[in-house]
């Protein structure tokens, strides 16, 4: 196998270093206690150090020696959409009620295909709803309302 | 007879109309998610969760492990039927039994597939309800010592499994471990890393975490490059196999069987590995090794017999040791969790009609998976013609759903999309998704054990190597890293994942 600089190495031994740092800093700010009695701060800065150093040896080796995964193409849109779509649902699912979440949800995450039609997609949220309605509402009997406070219910 | 007067319990339990009933729910969707590739277990397990909270605990539990097995299942379906594994461990069942498919031969892959699942379901089951009691008495001893460096032990040893890079697995345990800490911290109460957001307190819901990176970042990835399934699917005839046939997957069956049953209760991917290993025994003792990868049906009936042996008997740490082998398992324990139970040794003995129970549902379950595979196969096959373009938008929608009803709280369900992009980075880069869902639910009992085991021995470090059962599991732990890591070691275990591709 061909191994040299490898672009997903270090991204992912950089997140780890990023997020393991971020533990870490974090963790400073609570109390850390005595190994009899480990504060708050004591694992999380403990954890957090090791991730940072292993992120950080990731980083290392995707330069000298890393692993070759072909990083392939990235859907923008499918992300876009779908962040979109579930944060929309968190959003609204209480003011809106379950129904019209539920469509305007599942109506924004089928654009996520780009071979989508317009058709098939109001086809696909309209048939969603229904059977998530039957399923969750009427079947597993799931205390959120059809409609919600925001339409004047 | 002890063991009689369990099993007799058990299916007393199992046997109940609800029980049945809900058994028969779990394997059906676990055959129809293991089928549809693109949704994998992990996922649907994570998105059922919530809606098993109002089940009697029992119930719950005969569901989920049905999902489980149910999945192994149906994998082989379309690995057989259309060479694309719909789970990992299936990957190896496709390399024989597609050709056997294409020679016209799919009723006796897909017969000998479900035979082996059978039988291997069976024995592995027996060897559960055997296995299972006097573990469990062992691990009745160990204190926070024991318990630390056990888990550690179970989070090292699935990274050993995991595909790819080492350093990336234990990273991405290190991040789940990190994750868990989220929320308050258990003996001050101190909320920790919440941003001042009430809504943290309670911690990141391992649902989320769990629908994120299997089932958000999963969907990431099948959008990358959209092609219209090439569903070439042949009519499914002769599921009987021929005298000749039955004979020659008589030996793979028990052989598979016990290799699953010994594997599948490793951490982290034991399952995968039994199938591989079953495989390569096969071909190694084959005397018509050339036939191997033109359609023999022993490479069809070992890995199969295998998975399904290890599906059951990774039930075997999480019912003695409360320590999950696989992700699924991992959900598991947040299920018995959610019913007030905490998995672990003493649920044998408080909870014998659940863990009884659960076991012969296994056995009644295996039943219905024959019952539902064979004569319905053309129903799963037509399920193969649902486009994508359906199947993700449901997806989606049942998840921010699922997850919204664990507890009223749009935090669960933006954490969705926070982890599915962060998975979908991270698995991009080659890091595997399960070691962190391990690590995030093992995290806690590792905080929890070491600052409890620390309190007992007045702040001395040292006690994790002077009581002999830590000692020697910290000792397995360091092996199991070395191993991992070791170039030699490593190179093999490329080889035989290469072949997954």
């Amino acid at each position: 196998m061909e191994r040299r600089r490898s672009f997903p190495d270090v991204l992912a031994g950089g997140v780890f270093v990023l997020i393991g740092g971020a533990f870490v800093a974090g963790s400073l700010g609570y109390e850390l206690g005595t190994p009899l009695r480990m504060g708050p701060g004591a694992f999380p800065l403990l954890v957090g150090a090791i991730l940072a150093a292993l992120g950080l040896a990731i980083v290392v080796k995707g330069l000298v020696a890393g692993e070759m995964i072909s990083f392939g193409p990235i859907p923008w849109r499918a992300i876009g959409v779908i962040v979109l779509a579930v944060v929309f649902f968190g959003f609204t699912v209480r003011g809106l009620g379950f129904v019209p979440t539920s469509a305007v949800t599942a109506l924004l995450t089928t654009l996520a295909s780009s071979r989508v039609r317009p058709l098939t997609a109001v086809a696909v949220a309209a048939g969603l709803t229904v059977a998530s309605t039957l399923i969750f509402v009427v079947g597993l009997q799931l205390r959120i309302p059809l409609w919600g406070p925001w339409l004047g219910f | 007879m002890e063991l009689l007067d369990n099993l007799a319990l058990g299916f007393s339990t199992a046997l109940l109309v609800q029980n049945v009933l809900y058994c028969f729910v779990g394997v059906l969707l676990g055959t129809a998610v293991g089928v549809l590739p693109g949704i994998g277990p992990t996922a649907t397990v994570a998105m059922l969760l919530p809606i098993t909270f109002s089940f009697e605990p029992v119930t719950a539990l005969i569901m989920l492990a049905g999902i489980y097995y149910g999945a192994q299942y149906g994998g082989s379906t379309t690995a057989i039927l259309i060479n694309l594994p719909g789970e990992s461990s299936a990957a190896v069942t496709a390399l024989d039994g597609h050709v056997m498919a294409r020679q016209g031969r799919a009723g006796a892959a897909l017969a000998a597939a479900a035979v082996g699942s059978f039988i291997a379901g069976t024995v592995a089951t027996v060897a559960l309800a055997v296995a299972a009691p006097p573990l469990a008495r062992v691990a009745l001893e160990f204190g926070p010592a024991e318990y630390f460096s056990l888990v550690l032990l179970g989070l090292i040893v699935s990274i050993a499994l995991a595909r790819g890079s080492a350093l990336k697995a234990l990273a991405m345990i290190a991040l789940g471990v990190l994750l868990g800490t989220v929320g308050q911290d258990i003996y001050t109460g101190t909320p920790r890393f919440v941003f001042e957001q009430r809504e943290l307190y309670g911690g990141i819901d391992f649902v989320s975490v769990a629908v994120g990176m299997f089932g958000v970042a999963e969907i990431l990835r099948n959008l990358e490059n959209e092609q219209t399934r090439t569903a070439i699917v042949s009519k499914v005839k002769n599921l009987w196999p021929t005298r000749e046939d039955r004979r020659r997957i008589v030996g793979p069956i028990a052989r598979g069987t016990g290799l699953g049953a010994a594997l599948g209760v490793l951490p982290g991917g034991g399952h995968v590995l039994a199938s591989f290993t079953s495989y390569a025994v096969e071909k190694r003792i084959s005397k018509r090794k050339e036939e191997f990868g033109n359609g023999a049906i022993e490479g069809v009936a070992g890995p199969e017999s295998a998975n399904n042996a290890a599906a059951q008997t990774s039930f075997i740490p999480l019912l003695t040791l409360g320590l999950p082998a696989h992700p699924v398992m991992a959900l598991m324990v947040g299920a018995f969790i959610v019913h007030g139970i905490t998995p672990g040794p003493n649920v044998i003995t408080d909870e014998p009609e659940l863990f009884w129970g659960l076991i012969a549902s296994m056995w009644i379950g295996n039943v219905l998976l024959v019952l539902l595979n064979l004569p319905l196969i053309g129903v799963w096959v037509r399920m193969l013609r649902i486009p994508y373009q359906v199947l993700f938008p449901m997806i989606i929608l049942f998840a921010a759903i699922g997850t919204y009803s664990l507890s009223f709280n749009a935090y669960d369900v933006y954490a969705i999309v926070f982890f599915g992009i962060l998975g979908y980075i991270l698995i991009k880069c080659g890091c595997e998704p399960a070691p962190l869902l391990l690590g995030f639910v093992l995290g806690p009992l590792v905080e929890e054990n070491l600052r409890r085991a620390l309190i007992i021995s007045r702040g001395d470090a040292s006690v994790f190597l002077t009581r002999p059962i830590s000692a020697v599991l910290l000792a397995l732990a360091a092996a199991a890293l070395v191993i991992a890591v070791l170039p030699a070691i490593r190179k093999r275990r490329e080889v035989v994942f290469a072949e997954d591709e």
